[in-house]
């Protein structure tokens, strides 16, 4: 791999770990995000069962409806392991198809969690209305927020693959993209087994 | 002479741009940290007038200087300055520096983005003291408790500033954490291993660990205090079942690890600065480093100490007081080894030496107060009090900023090449010293006696009128000291005597190459094979290698891109003070734009 390309401040090939230094430096931050995430998710909990008026979370989470996204957002994990695979293996055909696929169901996980909240805002839960409201709209509105750069990342990531702009030795950036989702995706399983799962 | 700068036209290319543009665009580690430094000083300096102002409001009781409103802002802006503008920046200067010459590396991982921290951080800096124009500046603290924070009860703009300020600076902090933990992993140069380290770099790493996972903590809080005042959640409401300790919570999950940031990188500057003046190598060098390392992993299990008077009931003050009293033994490690590797040491005490020495007496004495708060009871009739004012400037004054000057009076050589004139210096330091001590210490005893902190004024019942007194010529003192310090900066930078490339005949690999480093630092990266590669075997070829001739280098060419996004985040954040729901959104319009730019651009 070319770490040169990569590594513009060393001017030398090797870093001191044999790592690659982007992949490092995103590592580092999405253990920043675990902390953000972690003090979102922690609050949730601990003002559960302290709303003094509902709509309560067993009036309104429809947990079939949210199973139903959330195997689509673990599906897309799945596609971007084949998305990666096929930029590595210089497969372009199945790299373009599959960063499409995780692309289209982002997209559509968002699209749930649009169709949720609006189904929320009718049953009377808004921001303001209880702790529930505006811990749950706070928690998974900065969890959409980052599907939606992932979504954008990754589109932007598809446009080049279309130029010809993805040849295998540009792999690592797809790899970093595809932490950066995975995480977002490990956020979800922790958020719906928290919150919807264990009520 | 001539044939090395020949040669090193021949395989180094500059990037040639000169002037207010270049300092703009710059990527260059050590511009970025001269611009943190020179940032840094200004609010030194403003922090410092508001600390006057209200040394001054306060020289005698039921004094009318200024007005209690006026009173709040100031102590705020002070503190948030103090903390958010010089104490973390300045550290992070003397990070940028002098880390990547350190470990051996020609810059940091990502040197746009270490651009972008820093002009991240001055937006936020401008948008924080904006709020003086309006005469609206933050007035709850800088802790910013709730539910005194919320709408209800500081409807003015002035916590938006705060909530919204903190959010931006708190970015700039995030970035510049993942640039050096992975500059400190990724970077040193060959047989740099981390138990070869300088103790500065040590220091730098374990505080930059802090920073990533402090600070995020500390956006979560913000976050919901900005929904509560703009979009009327109940985060911290009673009324809708909220609690306000959930703020404190999370301000002090971040509040402590911060303490933490603002003294560990003078833990590292004074464990550079003794071994150098006391000619011997750091003692106990392992052990310095697993102490620094505790003190950040433990620092994040304390969080509680300041809270007990919130009522946490027995056992969590126990648990919160016996954690807060074990960090004081790898605190304390840290004060015998130091006083051990100046045991037996040939002493020499320049200005830089004194200010470490005198940075290890005010931190001892402010540790101690440390323990007695740590102890819940005794807390309790301390809490909100000047003892505990006295305590905390202990540490801050006298341990952070004696530190960073003992940093800056070391390493202002390897910046300019010039030496700092040492008789300023030495009336900086005693001005300084006994200025301090003037100020802070009667603080204990007004503190016993019952006087109030963050009240902007006292009956002269109380009888600390004249301690007060005492302590308001102490801070002028302190002022004349500062401004010693910015015209001895200033007088050396011009006409400072020559240094040379190690004046001090340090041991560490910044001091192996010449004085100032050149833009790429190092003509070819020297092989490091001890923990003192400039006093022990090898230290010729280390020498000989840092100041060869470069081959081919390449450094990452200037951008416009940092400094344009940083004005497009902190304009989106910004635009929350409108009101109009959408106004942020042409903010983040901007700032994704450039953002994809930046992504795009070139760094070839």
């Amino acid at each position: 791999m070319d770490h040169a390309a990569t590594l513009p401040a060393a001017g030398h090939a090797e870093t001191a770990t044999g790592l690659n230094t982007f992949k490092v430096g995103f590592w580092v931050f999405l253990g920043s995000e675990t902390l953000f995430f972690g003090s979102l998710i922690s609050t949730y909990l601990v003002y559960k069962h302290q709303s003094i008026s509902g709509p309560y979370p067993d009036q309104v989470l429809n947990i079939p409806l949210t199973s139903v996204s959330t195997f689509v957002l673990l599906m897309s994990s799945l596609a971007m392991v084949l998305a990666l695979a096929g930029v590595q293996r210089g497969n372009r055909r199945q790299g373009l198809f599959w960063l499409f696929m995780v692309a289209v169901l982002g997209s559509t996980f968002l699209g749930f969690q649009a169709y949720e909240f609006t189904e929320f805002y009718h049953k009377g839960l808004t921001l303001q209305t209880n702790l529930f409201g505006s811990t749950f709209f706070v928690l998974t509105g900065f969890h959409g927020a980052h599907v939606t750069v992932g979504v954008i990342w990754l589109l932007t990531l598809w446009v080049q693959g279309l130029r010809g702009e993805l040849p295998p030795e540009r792999s690592l950036t797809v790899e970093i993209a595809g932490l950066y989702w995975h995480f977002v995706d490990i956020v979800w399983i922790a958020i719906f087994t928290l919150i919807y799962l264990l009520q | 002479m001539a044939t090395a700068e020949a040669e090193i036209q021949a395989g180094y290319h500059p990037h040639g741009r000169t002037g207010l543009w270049d300092w703009i665009t710059t990527v260059d580690h050590k511009k970025i940290g001269l611009l943190y430094g020179a940032t840094s000083i200004i609010f030194l300096l403003l922090g410092g007038l508001e600390a006057l102002t209200i040394r001054t409001q306060l020289i005698r009781p039921d004094n009318h200087f200024i007005t209690a409103e006026a009173y709040n802002q100031f102590f705020t802006m002070h503190g948030l300055t103090m903390v958010f503008l010089m104490g973390m920046p300045i550290a992070v200067a003397l990070f940028n520096y002098i880390v990547p010459l350190q470990i051996g590396a020609r810059d940091v991982a990502f040197p746009r983005l270490n651009a972008l921290s820093y002009w991240i951080f001055l937006c936020g800096g401008l948008f924080l003291y904006s709020s003086f124009v309006i005469g609206a500046a933050p007035n709850g603290g800088w802790f910013g408790y709730a539910n005194l924070s919320e709408r209800p009860f500081s409807p003015g703009p002035n916590m938006d500033f705060y909530s919204l300020g903190l959010q931006i600076l708190g970015i700039a902090s995030i970035m510049g954490g993942v640039n050096f933990v992975t500059t400190i992993i990724q970077l040193r140069a060959p047989g740099m291993r981390l138990m070869r380290m300088p103790l500065f770099t040590w220091m730098a790493f374990v505080t930059s660990f802090l920073l990533i996972t402090a600070l995020p903590v500390l956006a979560v809080a913000l976050f919901f205090l900005t929904f509560d005042r703009f979009w009327g959640t109940n985060f911290y409401m009673p009324a809708a079942g909220g609690d306000p300790i959930l703020w404190q919570h999370l301000f002090w999950m971040f509040g402590h690890p911060e303490v933490y940031i603002l003294i560990l990188p003078a833990f590292g500057i004074v464990s550079e600065v003794i071994p150098t003046f006391s000619r011997k190598p750091l003692f106990g060098y392992a052990v310095m480093v697993y102490s620094g390392s505790l003190i950040g992993l433990i620092g994040w299990g304390v969080w509680a100490h300041h809270m007990f008077a919130t009522g946490l009931g027995p056992i969590a003050d126990a648990f919160f007081t016996i954690s807060t009293m074990i960090i004081a033994i790898p605190t304390g490690v840290k004060i015998f080894n130091w006083l051990a590797t100046m045991w037996g040491g040939q002493l020499k005490f320049t200005t830089a030496m004194l200010f470490s020495v005198g940075m290890i007496a005010a931190f001892t004495l402010g540790g101690i107060s440390g323990v007695m708060h740590a102890t819940s009871p005794h807390d309790l009739q301390q809490t909100d009090t000047y003892f505990v004012v006295a305590h905390f400037h202990y540490v801050l004054v006298g341990g952070t900023i004696m530190g960073v000057f003992s940093g800056s009076y070391y390493w202002f050589p390897k910046i300019t090449g010039k030496l700092m004139n040492e008789t300023l210096g030495k009336w900086h330091f005693w001005l300084w010293f006994v200025g301090m001590n003037l100020t802070f210490f009667p603080m204990h005893f007004v503190g016993l006696l019952g006087m109030p902190r963050r009240t902007y004024t006292y009956s002269a019942e109380l009888n600390v009128g004249a301690l007060n007194a005492l302590e308001t010529v102490g801070s002028y003192i302190m002022g004349v000291a500062a401004i010693l310090y910015i015209w001895n900066l200033v007088r050396s930078y011009r006409k400072g005597e020559p240094a040379g490339h190690n004046p001090w005949n340090a041991s560490s690999l910044e001091w192996a190459t010449t004085s100032p480093p050149p833009e790429y630092n190092f003509g070819r990266v020297p092989t490091v094979r001890n923990r003192e590669p400039l006093w022990l075997e090898g230290k010729e070829q280390v020498i000989a290698d840092a100041q060869a001739a470069p081959g081919y280098i390449h450094m990452p060419p200037p951008s416009y891109w940092p400094i344009l996004t940083a004005i497009g985040i902190a304009t989106t954040f910004a635009l929350f003070m409108t009101h109009v729901w959408w106004a942020p959104l042409i903010g983040l319009a901007a700032t994704a734009l450039c953002v994809m730019n930046f992504a795009f651009e070139s760094t070839t």
